[in-house]
């Protein structure tokens, strides 16, 4: 099936399978590698983009679900410069391997726009749908309070 | 490529859905739940009917008092609704409690009917508040309450041709508190066990549990005494009496007491 689709700002056209997972199209045919695919059933995150600003899993979402929306990847987060988010995770030492990062900044984007000024009890359920393997957790919160206090 | 290979369909009104259902497709919804299920094979349609571009299936109204919801809702909208918050608090602490926020944003109020999981959250809320199911198919409509649509595990009675649409909470009795409490293993994981309860102190009271059989349960027996004004533990006990278990009667006596204590506060 034909899609149409703006993806980061810039339209895209495919040529997709009912069945192609809208995280295979980003990562095979758009090549957009930075979305990552863990679990691939909803529960790990790592998958996690934006449809129409807000953050939906990839993996259990379909490519052909996408025409005429509106989709934005990890890729779109930096503006030459780090996010402030990125720059967050990066001071924080809120990741060891990566794996899931791309997953909590697209989460925790939108979050960070709809709770300027979250209590640490607020960042804990909001990124309680990813998992991490590696931090154990307290540096990623550490590194969204301190995003947000920078986005204020 | 996870699912195994299926026809799709994207009708844009509820008409042309109807006229796509059949004992060989499913309704695609939010798909939070579907579409993992397919990603294991574990369900293998030959035809999927994705309903997410009919819009006039997403909306809340506040008709005369009641609450209707139309089926493709999105969770995330009615975890953001002050209509809701105001008129039906218990809908809002219950949809806190399904899955994440990332899960909520796509994840619909009639899917989570339709799908029937009997750890779900909004089902349980729904069953406490009377909620009523409108359901279409070519053949007409009808509604149906919570004791006739959930059948078992992931069992509704709706028929292959039939498709939920709207979901009407009646006006919530005057002076009513609600509160619903859960137990899971961590936050937003499936529920363990889980209360949801609406109280008129001193006159009438509604007790559905979650994790007390295969379909939400509403416990008379304690409605009734939480009705005369029995204390929270006194109810928590009588909900818990004779759910299968020791560890799942403890679960639903504390969450029945704290859904109890929490509506009285």
């Amino acid at each position: 099936m034909r899609i149409v689709a703006e993806v980061n700002g810039t339209p895209v056209q495919g040529d997709v399978e009912p069945r192609t997972l809208l995280s295979d199209f980003l990562r095979h045919d758009l090549r957009l590698t930075g979305t990552h695919v863990g679990c691939e059933h909803g529960v790990c995150g790592a998958c996690t983009v934006q449809v129409d600003g807000e953050p939906v899993r990839s993996c259990v979402m379909f490519a052909v679900q996408i025409d005429g929306r509106s989709v934005r990847t990890v890729e779109a987060l930096a503006d030459g410069d780090l996010h402030p988010l990125q720059r967050a995770f990066h001071e924080a030492h809120a990741l060891q391997c990566g794996f899931c990062t791309a997953g909590f900044l697209m989460s925790l984007e939108p979050f960070l726009r709809e709770h300027p000024d979250p209590s640490e009890g607020e960042v804990r359920e909001a990124l309680a749908g990813n998992l991490c393997r590696c931090t154990g957790y307290e540096a990623i919160v550490e590194a969204v309070i301190a995003a947000a206090r920078e986005l204020r | 490529m996870k699912p195994a290979p299926f026809a799709y369909e994207a009708p844009r009104s509820v008409e042309d859905a109807l006229g796509a259902l059949g004992e060989d497709a499913r309704v695609l919804a939010g798909g939070q739940s579907l579409v993992p299920m397919m990603n294991f094979r574990i369900a293998r349609p030959e035809r999927l009917i994705d309903i997410n571009r009919i819009e006039a299936l997403s909306y809340l109204r506040d008709d005369a008092g009641a609450l209707r919801i139309g089926a493709l809702t999105r969770q995330a909208a009615l975890e953001r609704s002050e209509l809701v918050a105001d008129g039906w608090p218990l809908l809002r602490q219950a949809v806190r409690y399904v899955g994440h926020p990332q899960i909520r944003t796509r994840g619909t109020v009639g899917g989570s009917v339709a799908h029937a999981d009997p750890a779900a959250e909004l089902p349980v809320a729904l069953t406490a508040l009377d909620a009523r199911f409108h359901v279409r198919s070519p053949r007409g409509t009808r509604t149906l309450r919570a004791d006739g649509l959930f059948v078992f595990h992931l069992t509704t009675a709706l028929e292959p041709d039939e498709l939920l649409v709207e979901i009407e909470v009646p006006p919530a009795p005057a002076g009513a508190r609600m509160a619903f409490a859960e137990y899971a293993r961590t936050h937003g994981d499936f529920a363990i066990a889980g209360a949801a309860v609406v109280l008129v102190p001193h006159e009438r009271c509604a007790v559905a549990l979650l994790g007390a059989g295969p379909t939400p349960i509403r416990a008379t027996d304690a409605e009734q005494a939480a009705a005369a004004g029995a204390a929270p533990a006194e109810v928590g006990a009588l909900a818990a009496d004779g759910v299968e278990g020791d560890h799942q009667r403890a679960l639903i006596a504390e969450l029945v007491r704290r859904a109890m204590s929490e509506a009285l506060a």
